[in-house]
């Protein structure tokens, strides 16, 4: 690890919105070049981003399309610089091919959604938190990726920091799921000296031209990377390759790098657990939730507990890989779960999975649009708890 | 007794080339390899240090072109290797960034990238191989088909006009736009080192036969009768307006260089308008091992 370079740091207390937290986050994190194209309710990352840029020495461009977008950003990182693009639902769904991309030549970039109602054109202007499937299954094949979601101001730097520094270290796209009412929310952001930013350095090889492999996995299952101009004659591809980059389409190869991008995920998953507890003392449920919608809950939550039921609060800051342990332990000693979330139904697919029948696990679904009512919430605990 | 000669034969474009990667996947008569050749010898012949080349390609028969080469070599997504390669060429300037892909990838699927690359000016230079079908796939109509061509997918001929990519490129601003066959294949190495030691977007489209999937099904059987009718059928017009340079079948083919202008490149301009308000890239602490040394105890990683 190694810190933030004070250029891009904007140290102090500001009251800034969630989309400018977050590109403060990125910049914060050493991104000094991204690519997008607009759309409601995200563009005002790019948009700050761009007139930040001149002065941290990178640039933002603007494409002519997300498609352009999602893989111009991963030209900059094999370049040697850190990247990420920003976009929303329909957008978001462009990029999936180049989602996919990332993760198979394992290019670290972040990709935020902030997330709007859908499908398709939806609602353009509010929030949803309907991608939540899309950032882990979205891009065809099998990847893992890893999913940050925040549920304030504040976090979208925080926790856009964390994006790149999880996308560097496992070399892979992190999604960043915020929401259209994170985004626009605006509150205290308090940015940290330059110092005191824990900053992820781009895995670099030391290896000479000749000596290096670039997909040879390390100890961590991760390789080590090389840049373009660097002299190492690069071969990088989509299809299925083996550790010198050069396509290798076997059965043999493919299960070998599945498995391994598998893997590198699924090995660190107990470090990937990043979760904020309240009230579990003496709860005997719990509402599990994440992004905006816990901010709905919190206030449920105080009003049950003033009708008497001990109800706790799991906010998941890294919704995938899936807390799975923590849950399934979870469930064994509660009487139920309430899962509420701005889509059908996404998440409490795998709280339901990993609660496995333990207790009861109450659906709290909302087509998106606006949030939950607090007493939504206080209702659902309720049948919980009947 | 043995009849071996030692005979140290180095052929030079061998230095661009993954060797252990030869041969290639292309089918005899295909004219892909015909213009890496005059690519290679073009390359070596500017000097330009290999090390800071990069060539990115797409999908399909020519969106090989980058993996057989030792530079570093990008192979993308379909139809996006004009994006990768603008964001390779924007972080990183030092770099040459050649894109080399088809028809299909570069101009139905990647459409929208020429054009825009084409107006920012992008320092690239696109070499598109136009075999005027969809091979990878099996030979299926591309947007590049002359039309009445027998594809897998127009079995009656096509009912679509083709697009004049010299045209199109020339159009969106590019600065550099020239069209040869695999026939010609010295005036395309010489077009090709040109356009090497030129600035902004650069444009070579590369006639090139595909007998295996168009030749066959269109009374160009074999690379020769191929290479025959681009003799016969080429007229070399330097300086021809791009409108008058459409590919009909059966036609005349008009080759040459057809445009060549001066106009600042996207870094360029950036540059210019920014002036004082540019801080082009100060170091960041992981550059300076005594900075990132240092300050490891210091923070709470
Ligand atoms: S199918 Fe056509 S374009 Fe592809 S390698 Fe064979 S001849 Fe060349």
């Amino acid at each position: 690890m190694t810190h933030a370079n004070p250029n891009s740091v904007l140290t102090g207390t500001h009251f800034m919105n969630g989309d400018a937290a977050c590109c403060e986050g990125l910049l914060a994190a050493g991104a000094r070049f991204a690519a997008g194209y607009p759309i409601t309710p995200s563009t005002e990352v790019v948009e700050r981003f761009a007139a930040r840029t001149p002065k941290t020495g990178g640039l933002f461009i603007q494409m002519e399309d997300e498609l352009a977008a999602s893989i111009a950003i991963q030209g900059m990182v094999w370049a040697g610089e850190k990247s990420f693009t920003v976009t929303s639902g329909p957008g978001f769904s462009l990029m999936m091919e180049h989602i996919g991309y990332a993760a198979m030549t394992e290019t670290p970039c972040v990709f935020v959604d902030v997330q709007r109602g859908g499908p398709s054109t939806g609602l353009p202007t509010l929030p949803a938190q309907g991608d939540m499937m899309q950032a882990r299954f979205g891009s065809h094949g099998d990847y893992l990726t890893i999913a940050l979601v925040p549920d304030s101001p504040q976090e979208c730097f925080d926790l856009a920091v964390e994006s790149m520094n999880l996308a560097e270290r496992f070399r892979i796209p992190v999604m960043f799921m915020m929401d259209e009412c994170v985004g626009h929310m605006t509150e205290k952001v308090v940015i940290p000296p330059a110092e005191q930013i824990p900053v992820y350095p781009r895995r670099r090889t030391t290896k000479k031209p000749g000596e290096y492999l670039p997909f040879a996995p390390g100890e961590d299952l991760v390789p080590e990377m090389a840049h373009a101009g660097e002299g190492h004659g690069l071969f990088v591809t989509g299809l299925t390759h083996d550790d010198r980059g050069y396509p290798l389409m076997n059965p043999a190869q493919q299960h070998k790098l599945v498995n391994r991008l598998f893997d590198k995920i699924l090995r660190a998953a107990d470090d990937l657990v990043m979760v904020e507890e309240e009230g579990m003392e003496d709860a005997e449920a719990v509402v599990i939730c994440y992004g905006i919608t816990s901010r709905v809950a919190r206030r449920g939550i105080q009003l049950a507990r003033e009708k008497g039921h001990k109800v706790g609060l799991m906010r998941l800051k890294c919704v995938w890989p899936f807390p799975e342990k923590l849950v399934h332990g979870l469930a064994g000693r509660m009487k139920a779960i309430v899962v509420p979330e701005l889509n059908l139904g996404q998440v409490v697919l795998e709280v339901e999975r990993c609660a496995a029948g333990q207790c009861r696990v109450i659906r709290l679904p909302h087509a998106g649009g606006t949030v939950h009512k607090p007493a939504d919430i206080v209702a659902a605990i309720e049948r919980g708890m009947a | 007794m043995s009849t071996t000669v030692d005979f140290p034969i180095h052929n030079p474009v061998e230095d661009i080339l993954r060797m252990d990667r030869i041969p290639t996947i292309w089918c005899p008569g295909c004219g892909i390899g015909t213009s890496v050749n005059s690519f290679a010898y073009a390359l070596l012949s500017t000097g330009i240090e290999l090390k800071k080349v990069a060539i990115v390609s797409g999908i399909g028969c020519s969106g090989r072109v980058s993996g057989y080469t030792k530079m570093d070599s990008f192979h993308v997504t379909h139809g996006r290797a004009i994006p990768f390669a603008t964001g390779l060429k924007l972080a990183n300037p030092e770099l040459t960034v050649v894109v080399y892909s088809g028809d299909g990838d570069l101009t139905s699927i990647g459409g929208n990238h020429l054009i825009h690359a084409a107006r920012r000016n992008m320092d690239l230079l696109v070499v598109c191989v136009n075999n005027m079908i969809y091979a990878m796939t099996g030979g299926q109509a591309a947007a590049t088909t002359p039309g009445a061509a027998i594809s897998t997918t127009t079995p009656y001929g096509s009912f679509e006009p083709e697009l004049n990519i010299a045209h199109l490129v020339d159009a969106a601003g590019a600065s550099f736009v020239a069209r040869w066959t695999v026939f010609h294949v010295k005036m395309l190495e010489k077009t090709m080192k040109e356009a090497l030691s030129k600035k902004g977007f650069r444009f070579i489209e590369v006639l090139s036969p595909c007998p295996t999937l168009y030749g066959r099904r269109n009374n160009l059987a074999d690379g020769l009768a191929a290479m025959k009718d681009y003799k016969e059928r080429s007229k070399i017009r330097n300086g021809a307006p791009t409108h008058e340079t459409a590919l009909v079948q059966g036609g005349e083919i008009v080759v040459g260089k057809f445009v060549d202008r001066e106009r600042p490149d996207y870094l360029t301009l950036m540059r210019q308008q920014l002036g004082a308000n540019y801080h082009p890239l100060p170091p960041q602490p992981d550059e300076n091992p005594e900075a990132g040394v240092a300050k490891e105890d210091c923070c709470s990683c």
